[in-house]
């Protein structure tokens, strides 16, 4: 949403369009930004099933990327990452 | 069942980009159980964290048909949506199979909402109701609730030198909910994806009322290092202070024995609010609090035996 609206054209009822929240970049809340490994990760999803920002994207059954602008860096993607000894998602200082 | 693959084939339908608190447990819930139900889908949530923080002006998380009304009411608005739907699938003006959901928190379920919810599951609506039970009104900066448990610390009732932390125990709303003689009413964790994902599925095969309660860890009321959200449910289900099950028509189902049963205190120790109990003068609630939880336990594994259900 880039201007602001004036009260004759707010939407009746305060009713929004569906998923307008994805404009909305959350990624400059973290502190800390997960790094996955390519080569170790197993592809299990949890990480995609666990995060709470929808911030890990999938495809074929593949963790491709994860969407730094969602990721609020709360690390839940390294704790349940399950690959020993060193777990595939790092977590690493933003500086 | 569906397994994690198949899920992930499946759109989300919460986006990112909503204000909930890093790690919080509650838009994890919303995502696993809308990704475990194929059909289109309607959803209706009580205020509490969750509405607030999903639909700021202008922006909505939610890409399914969402409604908001107030605080108490989540349950009989979406009795009102399902029974329209009913009424306009009769007259042949729409078609197709519809779900509604109501998200609620445990403020807005226990407490505030506990009569449009008993109302609802009453009439027989068609919908299914998850409370997402945080023990507390973490939005408005933690009040106790009726699902906050003895012992736990809160700003209305905090620990100090009077008390020790709320005093009366905990309600049991999933029991409240079995009374209703609903087909199905279940409890279930943020931390077992698979648990979650059944028990909606389930919920979502059976016409009538359902009930879900799922215990949702809260990094800032409860206290914790905001990555261990997925460890704390976990823990609750091993010490069984949550124990995972379901109820199916008055028939008590067992979904998840532990191998060994771990002691309270393991859940207890990584969270701010109970960090007055390990005090040694405290040492005797944190007791009555462990046999509490073993009565609970001993008695829910009898109701299930009394079926011949326990795994």
């Amino acid at each position: 949403m880039a201007q602001e609206l004036g009260w004759k054209e707010l939407p009746e009822g305060d009713a929004l369009k569906a998923g307008t929240a994805a404009d909305f970049h959350t990624g400059d809340w973290r502190s800390k930004r997960p790094i996955k490994d390519d080569k170790t990760c197993i592809n299990c999803l949890f990480c995609y099933i666990y995060c709470p920002d929808s911030a890990v994207k999938v495809k074929d059954g593949k963790v491709i990327e994860i969407d730094y602008n969602y990721c609020k860096g709360c690390g839940i993607c390294e704790n349940v990452c399950p690959v020993k000894p060193v777990k595939a998602i790092k977590m690493v200082s933003e500086r | 069942m569906a397994t994690l693959k198949e899920l992930a084939v499946r759109e989300d339908r919460l986006t990112g980009g909503h204000r909930m608190c890093p790690g919080c447990g509650a838009p994890i819930i919303v995502r696993q159980a809308l990704m475990a139900v194929k059909e289109p889908v309607v959803v209706v949530s009580a205020t509490g964290c969750l509405e607030v923080s999903t639909t700021i002006f202008p922006y909505s998380a939610w890409k399914v048909p969402f409604l908001h009304s107030a605080f108490e009411n989540s349950a009989a608005t979406m009795s009102g949506v399902e029974a329209a739907y009913t009424s306009l699938k009769k007259q042949g003006k729409i078609t197709g199979d519809t779900k509604f959901i109501a998200f609620g928190g445990d403020g807005g379920t226990y407490d505030i909402g506990f009569q449009s919810l008993s109302g609802a599951m009453e009439r027989g609506h068609d919908m299914l109701y998850i409370c997402y039970d945080n023990q507390a009104y973490m939005n408005t900066s933690v009040q106790r609730s009726g699902a906050t448990p003895r012992g736990a610390s809160t700003t209305t009732e905090p620990a100090g030198k009077v008390k020790q932390g709320k005093v009366m125990t905990r309600k049991d709303l999933t029991e409240c909910m079995v009374a209703h003689n609903i087909p199905y009413a279940a409890q279930t964790i943020v931390g077992d994806w698979r648990d979650l994902t059944k028990k909606v599925e389930k919920a979502m095969s059976i016409k009538g009322p359902k009930f879900i309660n799922v215990l949702q860890p809260c990094q800032l009321g409860w206290g914790y290092r905001m990555d261990l959200t997925i460890e704390l449910g976990k823990l609750a289900a091993d010490t069984c202070f949550w124990p995972l099950y379901e109820v199916e028509n008055g028939k008590y189902t067992l979904s998840y024995t532990p191998k060994e049963k771990k002691p309270l205190a393991e859940f207890l120790k990584p969270q701010n609010r109970f960090r007055h109990l390990f005090k040694p003068e405290n040492q005797k609630l944190l007791e009555e609090l462990q046999a509490d939880v073993d009565r609970k336990w001993e008695l829910l594994k009898k109701k299930c035996d009394c079926f011949g259900t326990e795994k």
